[in-house]
């Protein structure tokens, strides 16, 4: 293929119009030892044909959740995604523009990012929404750099619950390695699969920076943000809530209910493909106190030169291309084609439909709990309450899950690369894809 | 060329309503059949929300013509010529949103076991060796999500390396033509900022460089091309420079478009660069980002790469974390796959001769407006350009008419401006990046109308001063934005009407 348009002839007035006689005249100035050595060795261009061929052949080497039964989740959902979804976000009016530095010609974006702004708001209970980051995961590690920026230098402990997901603290870790300052510590769960709260009551104290929980956690476990928050408020500490599977959020009391200073999560949830975890995006809320604080990029309403409504990007003195080395993060972007998905998504759902699929999945996935444990070959491992994924424990579960792979099933994802303690656990996560049915098939093949 | 019309076009007249500006109660797109379910019999009321106030109530043609209606509010690549400097504005590709979709990519869960997921690690290796080839480097890592992600990274790498050798550093030299995430990614990694200035040529002179590279400093991290779309001749010189000293040479590869078989990073004495693939390989910018930043090293960084790393084992794809001196994770599971789909697609689309190809028509086009343009506007520095050329507005200024109006004006005659005012080293920048996906008659009106406003410019200044006349909205009051910010919608937020 070839996507330059440029014919000989082209080439030749060009060149005439420029005043030299060959393209290669154009970068002479570059050293002779680099352009001797230049050339790139890989196979010529392929047609349109060949290479979707040869990238469908590679696609039939994964194993894909139209063909098989998912029951996977550990913060990358299958969920329904409506055609709508697709076809909004297909068009190139979004997909080919650019983050919107000319508002005059850039109202669709940005219109449709302060409509994001104000459904994740409203989906979190809290006050503002920056326009969307990376990632849940560098939204957490964001979260604890704004905390940094909004607690005094006294404070630098963060306390991180060891049920959150287990890249995430790694990512978190990553990025505050080089901050001398800071210091990082693991809160234990307990029975409940909850956040140890005894623990959690006995290590914060009056350097604790900020306290980080999963919300469901990574066992799909509601943690007791009220609790939470009490501790946190007792000390001064701020509390972040991450959520990898923001669809909770339309049936539990959200993060904004309890106070919650920042809450960040995964939005894949929310209309976009899994595509083996990326791209997604990341959401980013807090408390309207500290918006110039936040990172990433902002849009607000505003009015024209005739007073007509219209949106900008704003609050700019905190970013990277103003701010420089002083900047809240060096975030350039905002995942925007994922975040209209997102908004999309949400607004073809609507009030009473994200509700309804929620509860589907809380539905399906306490019934194929019930199932599974029934059988009496896995056991339920933690008590507290949970939205659609759980922990089960099973002796023989290489064996069950081999006997599922044969049935184009996978059961869920063994926790032991994580969590040496949960050998033979598997957490297994439940949504409306998962027709009952396909339940009554997984409970089936792993009674064996 | 005749002048646009400052009228409106009917079809613009109509200010599109929010979302939640349009809801009628009980009214949904997505029907689910009935089924038991019964939350409360599953969670303590005490856990369980009301509806969630204000949520949009919309039918599936009202969502449709919502947004339908907003991206014609857009201008974008296929619909305008997109000449934004420094972001590689390039055609996006059909196939490889096709590609992307195939559910064999778009439908795969990154917590698969390996040997379900041979086809995607497949294309994650050879995507990286094919990274490698092209920058001349030893090694790449695909996770980082967007270029500033890969600068960090890359930063994280060198200081892990030097912390190793017993020489921690403390100090990053920056030049001023920089993007401004860089000073911003050496902050995040913990280190200070020096900044060095570019000299009357507009590049980096290896006297500025030897002037602050004293033991203190880990890196200098260098744009090439740089952002005023010239090549740093003195790379060499400076990567030498700077190795002598104990320090390494970090590269941001926003540029890369104007060297693909041209000249290679990695031998230019870079240690650590990261490319963008949403400007030199393709992928959409779906209005800021989804994005990629991969990191390319050289051996003695290798070491230090994220983990997991896909390997070759035999004919086996696998994952490995077994690499004591990674800096660990940047990111969840494999970075954004969807957009390294794309890049692959788009690299085997080209093959070697075609992205070379790529580099020299984007020098074309780029050179061709530098020179059509030269006698109407000041060119900033007069050097042989790379695949962008920077003019100021200092022979339009002389009637009071600023940069910001020329790219306001440029809205009127249907261009998407370039960018301004960046980099800041020059006063009053347009910074124009034409890509080599663009035909010279589109180059040509795109010059007609520059001439166009120049010639306004002196004419009738107060039209381009008041420009844009025929957009959607006119002028915006930012200030008036960030003075009260109004983030979300809410009961007591302006109206529509």
């Amino acid at each position: 293929m070839r996507y330059t348009p440029h014919t000989p002839a082209d080439q030749e007035r060009m060149l005439r119009a420029i005043g030299i006689a060959s393209v290669s005249e154009l970068f002479q100035h570059i050293p002779q030892s680099l352009r001797e050595r230049a050339k790139i060795n890989l196979p010529d261009g392929m047609t349109e044909l060949a290479v979707r061929r040869r990238l469908a052949a590679l696609a039939v080497e994964n194993v894909n959740a139209a063909d098989w039964s998912f029951f996977l989740g550990g913060g990358i959902y299958n969920h329904f995604i409506p055609s709508a979804v697709d076809a909004m976000i297909s068009r190139s009016e979004f997909a080919t523009s650019y983050t919107p530095y000319q508002p005059e010609v850039s109202q669709g974006t940005l219109q449709a990012l302060f409509e994001y702004q104000t459904l994740i708001c409203q989906l979190t209970g809290m006050e503002v929404s920056n326009a969307a980051v990376y990632d849940g995961a560098s939204a957490a590690a964001e979260a604890v750099l704004m905390a940094r920026r909004i607690q005094p230098a006294s404070r630098r402990r963060v306390l991180i619950s060891r049920a959150l997901h287990p890249q995430y603290r790694a990512v978190i870790a990553t990025y505050l390695k080089n901050l001398v300052d800071i210091r990082l510590e693991e809160i234990p769960f307990d029975g409940t699969g909850g956040t140890d709260l005894d623990v959690l009551n006995e290590r914060i104290g009056d350097q604790s920076m900020c306290v980080l929980v999963g919300y469901p956690n990574f066992f799909g476990v509601i943690e007791d943000l009220g609790q939470i928050k009490s501790a946190c408020a007792r000390v001064g500490a701020q509390l972040v809530s991450v959520t990898t599977e923001p669809l909770a959020l339309a049936l539990l009391k959200p993060p904004g209910d309890f106070a919650v200073d920042i809450a960040v999560g995964e939005g894949q949830s929310l209309g976009v493909p899994m595509s083996l975890g990326g791209p997604a995006f990341g959401f980013f809320t807090c408390q309207k106190q500290f918006v110039r604080n936040m990172p990433g990029r902002l849009v607000g309403a505003t009015v024209d030169s005739e007073g007509r409504r219209g949106f900008v990007l704003t609050l700019a003195t905190r970013e990277q291309h103003i701010r420089r080395e002083k900047a809240t993060s060096n975030i350039c972007t905002s995942q925007t084609l994922c975040a209209l998905a997102a908004t999309v998504y949400m607004s073809l759902l609507g009030k009473s439909g994200i509700r309804r699929i929620a509860e589907i999945n809380l539905a399906r996935a306490h019934d194929a709990k019930l199932q599974l444990i029934g059988q009496g070959k896995l056991s339920a491992v933690f008590s507290g309450p949970f939205f659609n994924e759980f922990v089960l424990r099973g002796e023989d579960l290489p064996q069950y899950i081999s006997r599922c792979g044969g049935e184009k099933i996978i059961p869920g994802v063994p926790l032991d690369q994580w969590y040496p303690e949960l050998r033979d656990c598997l957490l297994t996560c439940v949504t409306e894809m998962n027709e009952r049915e396909e339940i009554d098939r997984l409970v089936r093949t792993i009674a064996g | 060329m005749s002048e646009p019309s400052r009228d409106k076009k009917p079809s613009q007249v109509a200010e599109p309503k929010l979302l939640f500006e349009s809801s009628s109660a009980g009214r949904s797109a997505v029907v689910w059949p009935a089924e038991e379910t019964g939350a409360e019999e599953a969670l303590p009321a005490a856990l369980l929300r009301d509806d969630i106030a204000g949520f949009p109530e919309l039918g599936e043609l009202e969502v449709l013509r919502h947004f339908t209606r907003l991206s014609q509010r857009n201008f974008a690549i296929e619909s305008q010529f997109y000449p934004l400097g420094s972001c590689t504005m390039k055609y996006n590709p059909k196939v490889n949103e096709v590609v992307a979709r195939l559910p064999g990519f778009a439908q795969i869960h990154p917590l698969t076991d390996a040997d379900l997921l041979q086809g995607a690690l497949a294309l994650l290796y050879h995507l990286e060796k094919m990274l490698a080839e092209i920058s001349g480097m030893e090694q790449v890592s695909l996770q980082p999500s967007a270029g500033a992600q890969g600068e960090l990274t890359g930063l994280m790498l060198i200081r892990a390396c030097l912390a190793d050798r017993g020489d921690p550093r403390q100090k990053i030299i920056v030049p001023d033509t920089a993007h401004g995430t860089n000073p911003a990614s050496s902050t995040l990694c913990g280190y200070d900022v020096i900044q060095i200035s570019s000299n009357a040529r507009g590049v980096i002179d290896s006297a500025a460089v030897a002037e602050v590279m004293d033991p203190s400093v880990a890196a200098i991290m260098i744009t090439n091309p740089n952002t005023l779309g010239l090549f740093e001749t003195n790379i060499e010189a400076i990567a030498e420079l700077v190795h002598d000293r104990g320090g390494m040479v970090y590269l941001d590869g926003a540029n890369l478009n104007a060297l693909m078989g041209i000249a290679k990073p990695g031998h230019m004495g870079v240690d650590v660069l990261h490319l963008n693939l949403h400007k030199t390989f393709s992928t959409p910018h779906g209005g800021g980002g989804p994005g990629a930043g991969p990191v390319a090293v050289n051996a003695q960084l290798r070491d230090y790469l994220p983990v997991p790393r896909v390997i070759k084992n035999g004919v086996r794809f696998e994952l490995s974390e077994d690499a004591p001196k990674s800096v660990g994770r940047v990111r969840s599971y494999f970075g954004n796959f969807g957009v390294l789909v794309r890049a692959y697609t788009y690299i085997l689309s080209l093959g070697g001769d075609g992205l070379e190809e790529v580099s020299r028509m984007a020098l074309l086009n780029a050179n061709y407006i530098r020179r059509q343009l030269e006698t109407s506007y000041q060119i900033a520095y007069d050097e042989p350009c790379m695949h962008e050329c920077i003019f100021t507005d200092r022979i339009q200024h002389r009637n009071g008419v600023s940069t910001l109006d020329i790219a306001k004006r440029l809205l009127d005659y249907g261009y998407h401006p370039p960018t301004i005012y960046f980099p800041l080293v020059v006063s009053g920048a347009l910074m124009i990046e034409p890509t080599e996906t663009e035909t010279p008659e589109t180059l040509d009106g795109f010059i007609e109308a520059m001439r166009a406003i120049a010639q306004e410019a002196k004419s009738d200044p107060e039209l381009v001063k008041q420009a844009p006349h025929s957009t959607p909205v006119r002028r915006l009051d930012e200030a008036r934005a960030a003075r009260k910010p109004l983030l979300r919608w809410g009961p007591d937020a302006p109206s529509g009407d």
